[in-house]
């Protein structure tokens, strides 16, 4: 099947469906074996247990700016190519986006008040995902706020692309500004600062949050298909009775 | 409770413990919503189709067999 085939909504509800449970089962077994390793996993030498959040704050932060990204290339999709499928896409994204924004600024709340002393810095890193999190809230409040589903996707899908100029704000942030929150430990010139004792269950529990996130995102997806195709008989109710 | 959770993950066990507390409420939350809207939309459409309103590519094909 081409990927040009999956711009029809009916074949993607068709091919998602047969996908989802082997996605949700693959999602569980690596979320198990990744916790599995998270929680027998040797204490850092100067974190101590406390490395235990890393394993999920990590992952959080990372798929945080990943949804973004999805997001935007949806946006594209929307703006340039007008895919069928594009503000689905964006849409059904955006609270869990939000979501693992929320979680990432929590475990890193929970993280930094017995390493740093404290549960909030306005530091560059936590500022920047803090506003990553504000223009989550915004874009779904957009999308709501506007009756005209259209309408709503290329403003939203404008304002996603712009939102985008935050995401190597945010990765980079520890580079160009002199901030409490540490440099890039894994993805870094040089290889992952790491040690794989430690490495091994923080890219098993990436994966498996990854896989979690593409699972919901098509299930969030089918039924965003669904909300459209529930709006479309209403109206042709309305139309119905007022005939 | 608290003692073992200390003695296994030493004194900022609590902090521990509510990073994966709350990581399992929001994602939890979060396929709760998934699912309830799921079987939402699928009651609201089954109504509405029950009504005898459906997409035009959802009807059987009126008149087949009339044209040659």
């Amino acid at each position: 099947m081409a990927l040009i085939d999956l711009a029809n909504p009916t074949r993607f509800l068709a091919l998602s469906g047969r996908l989802l449970p082997w996605l949700a089962g693959l999602t569980a077994l690596l979320l198990a074996a990744g916790l599995a390793m998270a929680f027998t996993a040797p204490d850092d030498y100067q974190q101590g247990a406390t490395v235990k959040i890393m394993f999920i704050h990590v992952p959080f932060a990372w798929l945080a700016m990943f949804v973004w990204g999805v997001m935007s290339l949806s946006a594209l999709g929307t703006l340039v190519w007008r895919h069928p499928l594009a503000d689905v896409a964006a849409r059904a994204a955006a609270p869990l986006g939000a979501a693992f924004t929320l979680l990432c600024l929590v475990t890193g709340s929970l993280w930094g008040r017995p390493m740093w002393g404290a549960y909030w810095v306005w530091d560059a890193r936590l500022t920047s995902v803090l506003v990553l999190f504000i223009m989550y809230c915004g874009v779904i409040a957009l999308w709501r706020a506007i009756d005209d589903p259209s309408r709503a996707a290329r403003v939203a899908a404008v304002i996603t692309l712009v939102g985008a100029i935050n995401l190597p704000i945010i990765k980079f942030s520890v580079d160009w500004w002199n901030t409490l929150h540490q440099p890039a430990s894994v993805v870094r010139v040089g290889g992952p600062a790491v040690d794989p004792s430690l490495l091994w269950p923080l890219l098993v529990m990436a994966v498996a949050l990854t896989l979690l996130f593409v699972t919901l995102h098509l299930a969030a997806m089918r039924n965003e298909i669904l909300r459209r195709r529930l709006r479309t008989l209403s109206l042709m109710r309305a139309d119905a009775v007022a005939a | 409770m608290m003692a073992v959770m200390t003695a296994w993950l030493g004194p900022h066990a609590a902090f521990i413990v509510a990073a994966y507390v709350v990581s399992v409420l929001v994602l939890g939350a979060l396929i709760g919503w998934i699912v309830l809207d799921r079987r939402q939309l699928d009651r609201k459409l089954t109504e509405l189709e029950a009504r005898g309103i459906r997409r035009r590519s959802d009807r059987p094909p009126s008149g087949a067999g009339g044209a040659p």
